[in-house]
């Protein structure tokens, strides 16, 4: 028998009561979604597909209508109570403006009890691994946008989680800082392989950063429509891969399931 | 380029001081008894007795300070406005709080909080008087119905627009319910606190200058009702004059604070100096 998966949702759906407060919306239906120990997928779908809900979920933060989750073989309660062994990049600034740079990576350590020393010199350190040593007393205001992102990556690396959950983290940033933030993730992930669940709506981050991209339905009703194994050779530079022929093939392999998908979304956007 | 900036702010300064000196010589020139002949009133010293005069009131100001009168006056009426203030301000903050947390006590609490809200408090002040005495606690009360409300609702606001996805992180890394209010809750209700104490501490002097205004034996308030049932209309401006002065140096003296403790803050004119 093989070790327990990270992470498997299983039949997720999600259901909210809809905007005119009469009827729902099942924004997820029926989706299962596994992810092996030290595996990197990512989950591309149209935007307002439900990737996000799907996340939350994995988080812990929401509890779906139906279907269970797994975490390392142990079922969630979400009875208020987060996936303990995830850490989550949010899509916008989730940092504390009121902290600065070294008091925002040493928060989880400060909220799980880790004496004060310990956690500077954890924090610090995180900040070098980051390139942010020298920017400790920094408030989040005097960051940058890209400078912003490696600090709430190290404020969630520094807990070590076994699960790495991120939500289009990168995408409010410029093009050349963002393939920079992706190959020092990638480089951080070959260190440990953790197991990581990576949403975006741009394909080709997806396939250059995954062992697996999953490809989401337009919503309502959002499930998986495709399931593409990604044997790139590693380790990667997502600046190069992009013109290799084996990525342009996996590219249009995947957009030619998606393309219809997001036209549906687009239409029924328009529509609205 | 950098110097322009500082000249600029010189000839601000002298503008203003220059605005002043015009007022007041103005003011001067306008009532001292006799100085130009009467075109308004029909007697020579109605003006003075009507708009006080200047050079009178920097007179008695200047009496206040040398004999020494004024400063018991003075520090009853910073002692109630401090306490108005300290005591308004924590409880807004605490009550603000615990009903930004708790949506069922602020559903069932909110049309009396709206009705006390608008409530004129300032005629509370005869039943403070009857329930505190004529001393220094009945203006600290209606110092603290005055402060309260604003930093509460500050409060209130600020606890119920705190960011979502800050919170959701916040507990993605771990922390518990304790650990929200401290470090997520309070921190970003202080912001709202904050840009609430400058009218807080202009009302808590308010509060206790009306209180003292409306029955008491010391005080500023006291000395200006005292001037005035004597006609005395150069103290009542010179009591209007130091409290106006004090006013301003508790809005500076939170000003200061505010800059020490907001530091994260983005100030609308700072560049980066580093």
């Amino acid at each position: 028998m093989t070790a327990a998966p990270a992470l498997a949702l299983r039949d997720i759906t999600c259901r909210f009561p809809s905007v005119d407060g009469q009827g729902t919306y099942t924004a997820v239906a029926d989706t299962t979604l596994v992810i092996e120990a030290g595996e990197f997928v990512s989950v591309v779908g149209p935007t307002g597909c439900g990737k996000s809900t799907l996340l939350n979920v994995a988080a812990g933060l929401l509890a779906p209508s139906s279907g269970t989750v797994e975490v390392f073989g142990e079922p969630m309660a979400f009875a208020g109570e987060v996936n303990r062994r995830a850490g989550y990049m949010f899509q916008t600034d989730a940092l504390m403006p009121w902290r600065n740079a070294i008091g925002n990576v040493t928060a989880g350590l400060e909220f799980r009890g880790v004496g004060r020393a310990e956690a500077m010199e954890r924090g610090q350190e995180w900040l070098r691994r980051v390139g942010l040593s020298g920017f400790g007393d920094r408030y989040p205001h005097h960051l940058s946008g890209g400078m912003r992102k490696r600090l709430a990556l190290a404020q969630t690396l520094i807990l070590d989680p076994d699960i790495l959950l991120m939500d289009e983290p990168f995408s409010a940033l410029d093009v050349q800082t963002r393939q920079l933030m992706e190959n020092e993730l990638l480089a951080l992930w070959a260190a440990d392989r953790k197991s990581v669940l990576f949403i975006t709506h741009d394909l080709e981050e997806a396939i250059a950063l995954s062992d697996r991209v999953v490809a989401l339905s337009a919503g309502p009703g959002t499930r998986p429509i495709g399931n593409f194994v990604i044997d790139l050779p590693r380790p990667r530079d997502v600046a190069e891969i992009r013109m290799e022929p084996g990525f342009l093939a996996f590219h249009k392999e995947i957009w030619n399931v998606m393309k219809e998908e997001v036209l549906k979304a687009y239409a029924r956007q328009r529509a609205a | 380029m950098a110097t322009r900036p500082r000249i600029g702010q010189l000839r601000l300064r002298f503008y203003q001081v220059l605005l002043l000196v015009a007022v007041l010589v103005a003011w001067h020139v306008l009532t001292a008894p006799g100085l130009l002949p009467n075109f308004y009133f029909e007697r020579a010293n109605r003006a003075a007795f009507f708009f006080g005069e200047p050079i009178k009131i920097a007179g008695r100001i200047v009496d206040w300070f040398v004999t020494g009168e004024i400063y018991s006056h003075l520090w009853i009426t910073l002692v109630e406005t401090a306490l108005a203030f300290a005591i308004g301000s924590v409880a807004g903050l605490l009550i603000g709080l615990w009903l930004g947390l708790s949506p069922m006590a602020s559903a069932i609490l909110d049309p009396y909080i709206k009705a006390a809200n608008s409530m004129p408090r300032v005629v509370l002040a005869p039943i403070f008087a009857v329930w505190f005495g004529l001393g220094m606690w009945s203006k600290v009360a209606l110092g603290v119905t005055l402060v309260f409300f604003i930093v509460f609702f500050n409060v209130y606001q600020g606890v119920r627009e705190v960011s979502p996805t800050i919170l959701a992180n916040a507990r993605m890394l771990g922390a518990n319910r304790r650990q929200l209010l401290s470090a997520i809750y309070l921190p970003s209700a202080m912001s709202w606190v904050f840009a609430s104490l400058h009218n807080a501490v202009g009302l808590a002097f308010v509060g206790a200058v009306v209180g003292e205004y409306l029955g008491s034996a010391h005080g500023v308030g006291y000395l200006i009702l005292q001037a005035e049932t004597t006609f005395d209309i150069n103290t009542v401006f010179a009591g209007i004059a130091v409290l106006t002065a004090f006013a301003l140096l508790l809005d500076a003296a939170v000003t200061l604070v505010e800059r020490r403790l907001m530091t994260w803050q983005p100030r609308a004119a700072e560049t980066d100096r580093t």
